[in-house]
């Protein structure tokens, strides 16, 4: 196959008789490593602005701008890539393989939208992110799921974070960067299977809110769980609630909680206390089932490293269950490295595989189990507010808020000059 | 309430803290500079998926010349057909499906090949050839001036030999040299 060393089968020639010039081998160099810094400030930028018009200009109008400018720059500008939410990936490479190189931009867009959320709720989701600024601005009408489907489609979310952090882990690629709906149609090329998928998103996204963000982005667990802690958010209004309702009304994303009805006001019956026993005991068993389960899966996990796939290629070409060979295993014995070393490798493999299918188990588990707990837990609620996990910031409620409206109406007074009835003098 | 706000103010910090410090390890071990996408030639098998698996339509990979390697020859393996009728530039001669490889006469009995890099389609027909029999001056390179830098290469994916990986952005290409394999 390819020759380890040049070997000038046909020495160069001189060219004694025109002195003839060899042409240079042009290089065109990639983009210039200062614009990844310019990303960085972008990004820092973009995080800003989208905190001080969510907390305190309040303007739906906006953060709308903001999101298209983010729609714009870092989606087909900078071909949505890279983006945080595949950051989590390069992150988890980093802390697992100690030869791998993380660049700086990837770091600062995988950290700084979670310190954001840390103290300022979801900012990143509302203006900043193109991948949810793409499906905002799709919105048309609104459908409310029901409350099972929405609770149910949401843990997706959760095991697609754990299967991407195995798969970075272990070395079995990127599957958020390969499974992504809408960076084909930033770049405006790529497989038609994709691209159909990311069309079929957008025509979601006209009357289901943001379902990638909601039902898929892992990055938007993390930041729910950051958002969960954070120090100030996005209010529906600063001022009391009159529990209108018009809010829940107007949130796409069923992230407003409502009020508690006065009749389930009350101390938890022994019937709830039993339910929630039964329920907090069920937390480990289903943490164990996650944990069989998983490790059931590792297996087939570890068919996505190439390692484990060339290995199980040669084998079976060994044992003449399959005929023809492939370009890999072609490549494999022409490099003459003997099978036992290669098997040996992917032995190794799939026992890392196990074990992360095993632990990424326990993680689903724990959140249906956590989930399962929450959902049998009644908190006393005495007004609406947005949900510290579920709301993206997006400013819709704002405007539907009669204290909101109550309360520019008195800024505006305050600005302007009072009207004089006639002309002086 | 009071006692809500105390733990998410405790988780918080714990967080920043948790945060700063993961960002704190990996930025000691960050690249500060950028790192692009490149095939090495020693591994490349010509595989032909180059062609097929890049996300661009017409792949960002090409076929380059290393003049310096070149023999020059009139029955170029990389350019003609194993059997070709004549060794001139009709097309049902070439290996090249777009005809992106130009032939010129030097000298007798030298001839140069060069890229069209427009037409060329990264099918490593050329390469395959020029490997196999001649010198290997014909091999893929990722051209940065097409490459999108995808957080993950789907060329990479595929590449049966995982010959492409991330090299840093100050030395961008891997070229074949003369001194052979480092």
């Amino acid at each position: 196959m390819i020759a380890a060393t040049i070997n000038q089968r046909f020495p160069p020639p001189q060219f004694t008789e025109t002195g003839h010039q060899m042409p240079h081998l042009t290089a065109p160099p990639p983009r210039a490593g200062a614009l990844d810094y310019l990303d960085i400030a972008v990004l820092f930028a973009c995080l800003a602005l989208a905190t001080w018009i969510v907390l305190r200009r309040r303007e739906r109008r906006e953060v709308v701008l903001l999101g298209l400018f983010s729609l714009l720059y870092f989606g087909f500008w900078r071909n949505g890539c890279v983006c945080a939410i595949g950051s989590i990936q390069n992150i988890t490479q980093a802390l697992f393989d100690p030869g791998y190189a993380l660049p700086l931009t990837v770091l600062a867009f995988g950290v700084l939208p979670l310190v954001f959320a840390l103290f300022f709720g979801r900012v990143f989701c509302a203006a900043v992110c193109p991948h949810g600024a793409f499906q905002d601005v799709m919105l048309l009408k609104p459908v409310q799921l029901p409350v099972w489907l929405e609770h149910g489609l949401r843990l997706l979310a959760y095991l697609y974070l754990g299967l991407a952090v195995v798969f970075a882990a272990t070395g079995g690629g990127y599957i958020i960067c390969r499974y992504d709906p809408f960076v084909q149609i930033f770049r405006l090329t790529g497989s038609l299977t994709m691209i159909l998928t990311g069309v079929i998103f957008l025509l979601m996204s006209t009357f289901i809110g943001r379902p990638y963000c909601r039902f898929l982005c892992p990055y938007g667990v993390l930041l729910g769980l950051a958002g969960s802690v954070s120090r100030w958010r996005a209010r529906i209004t600063p001022d009391k609630c009159t529990q209108c309702r018009r809010c829940q009304d107007a949130c796409p994303f069923n992230a407003i909680n409502k009020v508690t009805p006065k009749a389930l006001q009350i101390d938890p019956t022994p019937e709830d206390k039993r339910r929630l026993a039964i329920r907090c005991a069920l937390l480990p068993l289903v943490a164990v089932a996650g944990l069989w389960l998983g490790g059931l899966s590792g297996d087939s996990l570890a068919k996505a490293h190439p390692t484990v796939a060339l290995a199980e290629r040669i084998y079976l070409e060994d044992a003449g269950a399959v005929t023809g060979v492939t370009d890999a295993s072609t490549a494999f014995r022409a490099e003459g490295t003997a099978p036992e070393k290669l098997s040996a490798e992917a032995h190794a493999l799939v026992t890392r595989y196990v074990l992360a299918g095993r632990l990424c188990g326990v993680w689903v588990g724990l959140v249906v189990g956590l989930k399962l707990i929450a959902l049998a837990w009644r908190p006393r609620r005495l007004e609406y507010a947005t949900d510290a996990v579920r709301c993206v910031a997006c400013a819709r409620c704002f405007d539907h808020c009669p204290q909101e409206h109550k309360r520019r109406h008195a800024l505006r007074a305050a600005a302007a000059p009072v009207p004089t009835t006639g002309q002086p003098g | 309430m009071k006692r809500r706000t105390f733990f998410s103010g405790l988780a918080r910090v714990a967080a920043v803290l948790g945060l700063g410090g993961l960002a704190g390890r990996l930025a000691r071990r960050a690249q500060a500079g950028h790192t692009v996408w490149q095939i090495d030639p020693w591994k490349c098998t010509s595989c032909g998926k180059c062609a097929t698996e890049c996300v661009l339509e017409l792949s960002a990979v090409k076929c380059v010349q290393f003049y310096d390697i070149c023999g020059y020859c009139d029955f170029c393996t990389g350019y003609f057909e194993p059997q070709p009728n004549k060794l001139n530039t009709g097309a049902e001669n070439q290996l090249c499906p777009t005809g992106a490889i130009n032939r010129k006469f030097i000298e007798d009995p030298y001839y140069e090949y060069s890229i069209n890099e427009p037409l060329c389609v990264g099918c490593a027909k050329c390469v395959k050839g020029c490997t196999l029999f001649g010198n290997g001056s014909f091999h893929l390179q990722i051209r940065h001036d097409r490459c999108l830098n995808c957080n993950e290469c789907s060329i990479a994916k595929a590449c049966p030999v995982q010959a492409i990986s991330r090299v840093p952005a100050g030395k961008p290409y891997l070229f074949k040299t003369l001194e052979g394999k480092k």
